[in-house]
């Protein structure tokens, strides 16, 4: 057994490590009450200020009073949370299942001493030395099981400063399940929301801008995938699922947290989708109309409402941020994938280099699986055929 | 495209018909039976065939799964555990299938051990909402999967067979 010398030692050595951990090493960025602009080296807002005297937006320090939830905290989530908090956001919601590994370690902001923390408590600890003015709450689990998705609603919708629902979702997950789940709870919540992604092949990603009823919805398409200009039959799958840059990523959330801004202190344009190709330097613009025949039924519901809203209170709602609607009309559209049917993408108009990701066909009609017949009615209860699967 | 035999497996498992979610209280259980009718049948497909390969059950709720799988390889069985959650946004979205067993010994997966798919996987889903369910899942999903994947990592010796007593019948 040791001795107590060598376990206070082993104490010291336990506590260095803590701290190094926590971030508690050096200097610590004290609270601040007040936005200023003064320009001191000890005020880290003065340049963000400075955007208000030079006439970019009118009142910077209203960021104090926003909240935005970040789902996914991977190589996306995390900078897009970094550079919220760099900004002074009033309140970030974090949320994310998934534990910080060497693994992820070619990409930014996490690094190797949090390996095996969750990612939301390691983000929320490094945000929070970074700048303690930002209220950040994190949750982790996977939002898109029942029970976690409840709660997941529940919290964007009860999780601004004043209680009610956040003013912005943005999506940094990584695999359609989640982007539906989202789709699905912000649809049905009214919420608005950015979706963001990068490709698999890590060499191309876009940003999407969603109101419901007013933009399309991510179930209204099929995903959209900006063209890479690389020969699908020529890219090498086998082997490996997905590859990752950090520079793809970090362009992606600077475009996010960009729109983000712009959107939120009412400044500039803000797109309702930004593609990237990186091979290319290709970077399309366009704006989406939504799916009158959107699966969800929700999305149809808004759709409906906004369709019922007065035009006056849409021009005031709108305010002088002018942004112009039809502005795909100036990048020349609009060349739709030609496997697709006409009927399905008519309201569809996809900017050139833009395509979906795959067609579905409108009459559900399905050749892959003809002969197979469809279930019949069972006789058996639920328990009855749970038990003769169980006894198989 | 998906090759011959899978096309040919996949049309004999019987199309589900209730388009409905684990959130949808009132048709869920009519879907969860149409689920177990199908993969009660696949399974007797499979064993008719000789290519019995996996076992599945649920917890009441439908919504968590698991089982085992197993795969063959030069006259050794090789078995793995089998588990996924359904999401809220199923059928439209397939269930996620993991073997967190294999979880970091592959590259061919994602995070929690579930499995990469192919190409072929998500649009032919997508196009075959919601009369895919589970059963079809395993079929285009988790069989090839298998079949590409378990030889390569016996090879390279991250998977080792395993005497062990044939509970599972
Ligand atoms: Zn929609």
């Amino acid at each position: 057994m040791a001795n107590i010398e060598e376990l206070k030692k082993k104490i010291v050595e336990l506590e260095a490590k803590l701290k190094v951990a926590q971030g508690n090493v050096g200097p610590v960025r004290e609270k601040i009450d007040v936005m200023s602009s003064e320009v001191v080296d000890s005020n880290p807002y003065s340049r963000l200020m400075a955007l208000k005297r030079m006439g970019i937006v009118d009142n910077y320090e209203k960021i104090r009073e926003l909240s935005v939830a970040v789902v996914g905290v991977g190589g996306v989530g995390s900078v897009t949370a970094e550079m919220l908090t760099r900004c002074g956001i009033g309140k970030l919601i974090l949320f994310d299942y998934d534990k910080v590994e060497l693994a992820n370690m070619n990409r930014l902001f996490f690094q190797p001493h949090q390996a095996g923390l969750s990612k939301v408590d390691a983000a929320a600890g490094t945000l929070q030395s970074i700048n303690p003015d930002v209220a950040i709450d994190a949750y982790n689990y996977n939002i898109t099981t029942v029970d976690n998705f409840q709660n997941f609603c529940d919290t964007i919708s009860t999780s601004s400063l004043t209680g009610g629902p956040v003013d912005l979702v943005l999506s940094c997950v990584d695999n359609f399940e989640a982007r539906m789940a989202i789709n699905t709870a912000c649809n049905e919540l009214n919420q608005r929301w950015f979706e963001s992604g990068v490709s698999e092949n890590a060499v191309s990603g876009h940003i999407q801008f969603i109101v419901p009823g007013e933009t399309a919805c991510f179930a209204c398409a099929p995903p959209l995938v900006v063209a890479s200009k690389i020969d699908e039959k020529t890219l090498k799958r086998e082997g490996v699922c997905a590859a990752s840059l950090p520079t793809t990523m970090g362009i992606v959330a600077g475009f996010l947290v960009q729109n983000t801004l712009k959107y939120l202190l009412n400044f500039g344009n803000v797109s309702h989708y930004l593609g990237y190709s990186a091979l290319t330097d290709f970077f399309p613009t366009m704006a989406l109309k939504p799916n009158p025949q959107c699966d969800d039924s929700f999305c149809r519901q808004r759709q409906t409402e906004f369709k019922a809203k007065p035009v006056v209170e849409l021009a005031t709602e709108v305010k002088e941020d002018s942004t112009p609607i039809h502005a795909d009309n100036e990048w020349g559209i609009s060349l739709v994938d030609e496997n697709t049917p006409e009927e399905e993408t008519s309201n569809l108009k996809l900017v050139d280099g833009v395509q979906v990701a795959y067609s579905i066909p409108v009459d559900n009609s399905t050749p892959e699986t003809s002969s197979g017949g469809a279930v019949a009615a069972s006789e058996l209860s639920l328990e009855e055929l749970m038990q003769q699967m169980k006894s198989m | 495209m998906v090759d011959e035999g899978t096309r040919k497996t996949l049309s004999s498992i019987p199309l589900l018909k209730t388009k409905a979610g684990p959130r949808d209280k009132e048709l869920w259980p009519t879907r969860l039976k149409e689920e177990y009718q199908a993969l009660i049948k696949y399974v007797q497909n499979n064993k008719e065939a000789d290519n019995d390969w996996f076992r599945l059950e649920s917890d009441k709720t439908g919504t968590k799964w698991f089982g085992k799988c197993w795969y063959v390889h030069n006259l050794l069985k090789y078995e793995f555990d089998l588990e996924f959650d359904i999401p809220v946004t199923y059928p439209t979205t397939a269930p996620e299938l993991a073997l967190p067993g294999l979880d970091g010994k592959t590259a061919k997966m994602y995070r929690g051990g579930k499995i990469c798919l192919t190409d072929h996987f998500k649009p032919l889903w997508a196009r075959n909402v919601p009369k895919f369910g589970i059963a079809h899942a395993m079929a285009l999903g988790l069989g090839p999967w298998l079949a590409v994947e378990v030889p390569e990592l016996i090879e390279r010796g991250v998977v080792k067979y395993q005497e062990k007593s044939d509970e599972a019948k």
